[in-house]
């Protein structure tokens, strides 16, 4: 089996050169940029907000014991149920216990990257039960095999005719690939699969501390009808998604619908608190929330990059990260991807497996300045890549430095090394590309600089002289 | 130990090592919680006369296609309603019991199935539209706020293809912030199990981020506001 960086590299390197694929990201893409600035036009200061969401959430992380425990007292005195779940493993079974208690034969779930996290669905197959994704992008790629694409456009890199293909397979005679056509399909199957579930699963975007509520964001209605309509609702969740009062979500759904997806506020911002409550018509009669560790904690004892706790999900450094518009998104091998997934997988996975993933950036900065809640993401992938080699230096490299430092001290062999540099720089055409060529890694995609003709110190000393 | 235990333990340790404020390059900026009034300076603005209000929510259900109409007096709402289900030729509505439904959806005089006291989710399934009220409309983001006690529950505002709100202009207000005032000032901490912003009819982008209505809620959204 390929190690994360050698599938890493191997992905990566297909879909940069794929095409299509480019094609359609860049077409998505496009339609999110032009929405996404049109509403943080309408912003009137758009970067206080964000400064103010962060504090927020800076307030939320750095607090975080007492408002998770508000957060669970809130909503057990209204009669829902608080697991805490140390890691996957223990959020799967406290799930899977559930659906055994109540018989549970068809199951279905709204978005929830931390199910995705914790590989829920493969569990719950494993164990006999029909697990069924609601959302259009995640049923996409659940009748796909595959995993979601980006955390919030799961099916970003799929064409219609694609998704036809795929639906006439799958679900039978599907001939039209207009995506109006395409989304009915999926309507009519889905709406049955919700009346029949006992049980619904969704995510959370937040919790809230001082009133024991979840807040679920989305556009479909999937995820209402998730938490509607099944006798047992169970929502499975990060630790660091409280926030400490009601009202702040009055600027979190904006900047949350505005960064994600361009959109004032998404089509449906739902709040719940409890199970059904007595003189309430509907709604389950049972509501279970699953707060997952899972080495958040982890996370948190750096207080270098706490703040990467602050995520929102939104999505915005995705869509302006030009190695996630190269590579895509299942190149990175991890639940979540893009530049903060490159900052968080290690605390989650282990530093020196998934080193690679801070090092593939350009370090542009693009994330941090897209990124709603001013997390320092492109430095985040520096403190990584240091991190990574404090732990575990390699000899050559340390022994490279040392040769460079020496000759970047020494100007009369440097410049005499530049010179020789300008001569073998002459022969290079006979060898580039070759195995013979000392810069191959380079030179097979891209040209290597020319080492200028004249030195700056020989330019300076020459003009000098001049009168 | 338990496993609240354990987690609230890591928590407490890592924490106690602070974590400089973002924003302030590494300077130990300070935090603070900004009061929701707050908010109104940096998000999009919105007047403050009801005039204005009504115009920007009509401008954003524009853009959000929410079928959004003004009406000259209550008793408009049971002849736009019945004009509505005859357009449509609806064959059966659902909705719940409340001072404007009661006034306005008998008179379409089609079966009507009501909430209150529970429902078959099937039936529900088979109407062609839920009527139902809410809590109040915000101006700036076009949205209708519901509950499960002012909108005849969970389902009803989004089973069926077509949702249709009553509501009054009295019941604008400005911001989100604002819209969360009125539900505190109804229910004091006793909220209701389910609180929803809805805006515009219920929309998906995930094919070639290609807008379609109708993903999986109602296709349409009508709101008639007297
Ligand atoms: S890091 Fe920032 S921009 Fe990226 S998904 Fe999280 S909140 Fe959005």
């Amino acid at each position: 089996m390929n190690t994360p960086v050698e599938q890493f590299r191997e992905d990566a390197t297909r879909v940069a050169a794929d095409e299509q694929h480019r094609r359609l990201i860049q077409g998505a893409l496009g339609k999110y940029y032009v929405a996404r600035d049109r509403q943080v036009g309408r912003f009137q200061d758009w970067q206080s907000a964000r400064q103010a969401a962060a504090e927020t959430k800076w307030e939320a992380v750095n607090h975080l014991d007492q408002h998770l425990v508000s957060f669970a007292e809130k909503l057990e005195a209204r009669g829902g149920k608080v697991f805490w779940a140390n890691n996957s493993a223990e959020a799967r079974d406290y799930i899977l216990k559930i659906c055994r208690e109540k018989k549970a034969r068809c199951i279905v779930k709204s978005k929830a990257m931390t199910a995705e996290e914790i590989h829920l669905n493969a569990a719950l197959e494993k164990d006999g039960y029909e697990v069924v994704e609601s959302d259009l992008g995640e049923y996409i790629v659940q009748l796909r095999k595959e995993a979601p694409y980006h955390f919030v456009f799961p099916a970003m890199h799929l064409s219609r005719g694609d998704i036809r293909e795929l639906f006439d397979r799958e679900i039978g005679n599907v001939k039209s690939d207009n995506p109006e056509d395409l989304t009915m399909v999926a309507r009519r199957v889905l709406r049955k699969k919700y009346c029949e579930a006992d049980i619904g699963i969704s995510g959370a975007n937040f919790a809230i501390a001082e009133t024991g509520m979840i807040s679920i964001t989305e556009n479909e209605g999937n995820a209402r009808l998730t938490t509607s309509l099944p006798r047992v609702h169970i929502a499975v969740m990060g630790i660091e998604k409280v926030l400490p009062r009601l009202e702040d979500l009055a600027l979190f759904l904006p900047m949350l619908g505005t960064a994600g997806a361009g959109q004032a506020i998404t089509c449906y911002n739902s709040m719940i608190g409890g199970p059904r409550q007595p003189g309430e018509c509907d709604g389950p009669e049972e509501f279970h929330v699953v707060l997952l560790d899972n080495h958040r904690t982890r996370l948190l004892a750096d207080p270098e990059q706490r703040d990467a706790l602050h995520c929102i999900r939104c999505g915005a450094c995705l869509n302006v990260c030009p190695i996630f518009k190269n590579i895509g998104g299942h190149s990175y091998g991890t639940t979540y991807q893009g530049p903060i997934g490159s900052v968080i997988t290690p605390h989650f996975r282990g530093l020196q497996d998934w080193k690679h993933l801070s090092n593939a950036s350009s370090l542009c900065g693009a994330c941090t300045s897209a990124c709603p809640v001013k997390i320092d993401i492109h430095h985040h992938l520096l403190h990584n890549r240091r991190n990574a080699a404090t732990q575990k230096p390699r000899w050559w490299e340390k022994l490279a430095y040392k040769i460079a430092a020496g000759v970047l001290n020494w100007p009369e062999f440097y410049a005499f090394a530049t010179a020789v540099g300008r001569v073998m720089q002459k022969f290079h055409p006979l060898v580039k590309g070759s195995v013979l060529d000392p810069a191959r890694a380079w030179t097979k995609t891209r040209e290597l600089p020319q080492v200028a003709p004249q030195s700056f110190r020989d330019y300076w000393r020459a003009r000098e002289r001049k009168p | 130990m338990s496993a609240k235990n354990e987690i609230l333990g890591r928590i407490r340790e890592a924490l106690r090592e602070p974590a400089p404020v973002p924003g302030h390059h590494g300077d130990h900026g300070k935090a603070q919680l900004h009061a929701s009034a707050e908010f109104s300076q940096w998000l999009p603005a919105v007047g403050e006369d009801l005039a204005s209000q009504l115009d920007l929510f009509a401008k954003n259900s524009a853009d959000l296609k929410t079928e959004f109409h003004l009406l000259a007096s209550r008793e408009e709402f049971a002849p736009r309603l019945r004009e509505l289900a005859q357009q449509n030729n609806w064959k059966r509505v659902a909705t719940h019991s409340g001072a404007l439904t009661d006034m306005a959806v008998p008179a379409i005089g089609l079966p009507t199935l009501k909430t209150d006291a529970g429902y078959e989710v099937n039936a529900m399934e088979q109407c062609d539209a839920g009527i139902t009220e809410c809590d109040a409309l915000v101006a700036q983001t076009g949205s209708i706020l519901i509950t499960s006690r002012s909108a005849g529950g969970r389902a009803l505002s989004v089973l069926p293809p077509h949702h249709v709100v009553l509501v009054t202009r009295a019941q604008m207000v400005p911001d989100l912030a604002a819209a969360y005032v009125v539900v505190r000032e109804k229910h004091g901490d006793k909220f209701p199990s389910f609180i929803s912003f809805i805006t515009g009819p219920s929309r998906t982008g995930d094919i070639e981020r290609i807008l379609v209505l109708g993903a999986h809620g109602p296709k349409r959204l009508t709101v008639f506001c007297c």
